[in-house]
């Protein structure tokens, strides 16, 4: 069986945990002080050699993206946070910067000191008000106690940090859409090459990682690469915060070894919902392909959930029972993706409106035979055809859904309409409400 | 000589409010190698002196920035945060994303829509309340979830919500379930999402039990991760200034095992050493 391994969330059941002291007698800053006595391409060595993957989603190893950087060229050289959860299902990093924001802030000090960064930005969604009190104050006490500013503890390091509030726009998730925000334009994804590493901030060499990313650095540093990569599988090393929400008894964050089961987290939730069995579910986020109980003994690691056909993203397991419609759930993912298309390239722009046209008609009791092989041709224009990774996560959901479940899509077109309650699957009893046309236009209307 | 800073901008702000907000605008930039990046906090910043991003702010920020009014109104009307219409005091924002929609999401803002009288992006006659669907905002655990000002109202339910927005409207306090001790106003919200912050850090919990579902679990079975003989000593507790009110527990020496951090709550690498 797979423990639970307490590093992020370690601190989170004290009392005022988001306090520096509270953090420093747990052991907090012993990491950035060790840091501090190393060499930075050391640094950079040990969070290659502890196998430390993108937290956000995409995987990719952190000390190999660190390195990237060019040989400094005496200019400035960028840390950029990516707090800008927005991912649905995804809620790992709010809660994190809520309970102890002083993981991140020793992370990014540790972090820049290594890739040579003296300005770096937490650049954190504007839709959370207190967790954007409990950052700027966080920062304000690492500065006071040394950790940030001129020479931090005596090293000579200088480093500022500056914590930025996004204004509600899930793009600026995208690294790139996320500085050309924080450089005051439109969130709007760049292309690539050339790669934040070489051009980004500024157009000036850029690191950008998740929050749970870097708030894994400190433990790294402070207990060494093997300790971290004792943790986890061969190829997906170190703890991760797994995240369940949905038709689960104890919903929540449990932090974990990666390569757990959801059969072992859902042991360990008290199951799906009592009287109810698990129908899909999201192993990583809405866009991730979704799996059914066929794959609850897939290792949460991200090759074997690459195996299965889907991807280990941020480690959202959203739970769903056999209430839900699979449609009105891909409906309502869909009419988000076309809320937040940036609008740049057409394939998402013109392709997720249409999706979403599509699905409308089908749950409403209004589709027609061939509306499902024009559901996957419409995906299939989309997927790998968009400028960045949205497009191919808006089809995951339908394209995923429609191969799973194809006699449900089916059954809301031969009996025109959705065969659910739709109050079935809520957590209290209620009368759906009966819409008229021109009255308010409620809340499946689609559209924000 | 000093100008008059209003001859200098075609926005209709009076003097005195030209100067503060060319003072915040000021700070804002100081904070970026490169003022353009200031946009976003500036016009968080108009919102909270107009509650919502108007004609005069789109010139403020232009003439600030040396940019045109249209770059940033392009820049405006990307974010759904700035309103292009006046706001009421309290975004009251349900979330309709699929996993909360289902969890009663739908239900929630029928309701609430129902009981307002208004719709999406509208606004209560009395100027209280503007209702709306929000997309996923990172509490899935918690769901379903209303967001009033961007606090966390966690576990709602039609009753719950009707009744949170009933107080907003009679100008009562409500009380977040992961927030702040009360919920400030929009034009509040605005100027602290601008990066002025109002000293309210310190209230409210740091979790909610979803949040401590797993910890919890390895607290009573005496889980923990692998240690490790190469963990760094603790460090010194550095008192960084006033926490709470004088006398509140923020005071309060370390008394209790937990403030010391002994038993199960040690870290990874404590045992070696």
């Amino acid at each position: 069986m797979t423990t639970l391994t307490p590093v992020l969330t370690d601190t989170w059941d004290k009392d005022r945990s988001w306090r520096l002291a509270t953090y420093e007698r747990a052991g907090g800053y012993a990491g950035l002080k060790k840091a501090l006595t190393m060499d930075p391409a050391a640094l950079v060595q040990t969070v290659k050699d502890s196998g430390l993957r993108g937290r956000g989603g995409a995987g990719f190893p952190t000390g190999m993206k660190w390195g990237f950087l060019p040989p400094p060229d005496g200019g400035p050289r960028y840390l950029v946070v990516n707090a800008d959860e927005s991912e649905p299902g995804t809620c790992k990093d709010i809660p994190l910067m809520l309970a102890s924001p002083q993981h991140l802030i020793e992370g990014v000090a540790i972090t820049s000191f290594a890739i040579g960064c003296d300005h770096a930005f937490i650049y954190v969604r504007g839709e959370v008000l207190h967790v954007y009190r409990r950052l700027l104050n966080a920062v304000e006490e690492a500065y006071k106690a040394g950790y940030l500013g001129k020479n931090i503890q005596g090293s000579g390091f200088d480093l500022d940090v500056t914590v930025h509030a996004g204004a509600g726009a899930y793009i600026c998730g995208e690294e790139t859409a996320l500085l050309d925000s924080l450089e005051g334009l439109r969130g709007q994804p760049r292309l690539k090459p050339p790669f934040p590493a070489v051009a980004g901030l500024y157009a000036r060499p850029t690191v950008v990682n998740n929050v749970e990313s870097i708030a894994s650095v400190p433990a790294i540093v402070a207990n060494g690469a093997d300790w971290f990569s004792s943790m986890g599988t061969e190829k997906s090393q170190g703890h991760g915060l797994f995240s369940l929400s949905g038709h689960v008894t104890r919903p929540g964050q449990y932090e974990a070894p990666l390569g757990i089961t959801l059969r072992e987290l859902l042991d360990l939730a008290g199951g799906v919902r009592a009287g109810h069995e698990l129908k899909f579910w999201t192993p990583g986020g809405s866009s991730t392909p979704i799996f059914t109980q066929e794959h609850l003994d897939v290792p949460l690691d991200y090759e074997s959930v690459g195996a299965a056909g889907s991807m280990l993203g941020t480690r959202a397991l959203q739970i769903f029972d056999e209430t839900v419609c699979v449609v009105r759930a891909a409906t309502r993912w869909t009419d988000f993706y076309a809320h937040e298309s940036c609008g740049k390239c057409t394939p998402c722009r013109e392709g997720t409106y249409w999706l979403k046209q599509v699905l409308h008609r089908i749950e409403d009791g209004a589709g027609q035979d061939g509306d499902l092989e024009l559901l996957v041709d419409l995906c299939d224009n989309i997927l790998g055809r968009a400028f960045c990774a949205l497009g191919d996560g808006a089809v995951s959901p339908i394209t995923s859904s429609v191969e799973l479940f194809r006699d449900e899509y089916q059954a809301h077109i031969d009996s025109h309409g959705c065969p659910f309650d739709p109050s079935a699957s809520a957590l209290f009893p209620y009368t759906p409400k009966t819409r008229t046309p021109g009255t308010l236009a409620g809340a499946g209307a689609g559209g924000h | 000589m000093t100008a008059d800073p209003q001859a200098a901008t075609k926005t209709g702000y009076d003097a005195e409010t030209v100067a503060s907000l060319t003072a915040d605008a000021t700070a804002i930039m100081a904070r970026y190698p490169d003022p353009r990046s200031g946009l976003l906090p500036m016009l968080h910043l108009v919102q909270s002196v107009d509650g919502y991003v108007s004609r005069d702010g789109i010139l403020f920020c232009a003439e600030t920035l040396g940019i045109t009014a249209a770059e940033v109104s392009a820049v405006a009307t990307f974010y759904t945060q700035y309103k292009r219409h006046p706001n009421g005091t309290y975004t009251v924002g349900v979330c309709t994303n699929t996993l909360c929609a289902v969890m009663g999401g739908d239900a929630i803002f029928d309701e609430l829509s129902d009981h307002l009288g208004v719709g999406h992006d509208e606004t209560t006659d009395d100027g209280a309340i503007t209702l709306e669907r929000i997309e996923c905002n990172a509490a899935c655990d918690y769901a379903p979830v209303v967001m009033v000002n961007w606090e966390f109202f966690d576990n709602q339910t039609p009753e719950t919500a009707t009744a949170l927005a009933d107080k907003l409207r009679l100008g009562d306090d409500v009380v977040p379930t992961r927030g702040a001790a009360s919920v400030c106003s929009f034009k509040q919200m605005s100027r602290i999402l601008a990066g002025f912050p109002d000293g309210r850090a310190d209230e409210g919990v740091g979790a909610g039990e979803p949040t401590l579902a797993g910890l919890k679990i390895a607290r009573e079975r005496g889980w923990t991760a692998p240690s490790s003989g190469q963990a760094g000593e603790p460090v010194e507790p550095v008192e960084t200034g006033p926490v709470g009110k004088p006398g509140s527990s923020a005071e309060r020496p370390a008394a209790t095992p937990s403030d010391t951090a002994v038993g199960k709550d040690k870290k990874p690498g404590e045992d070696a050493k």
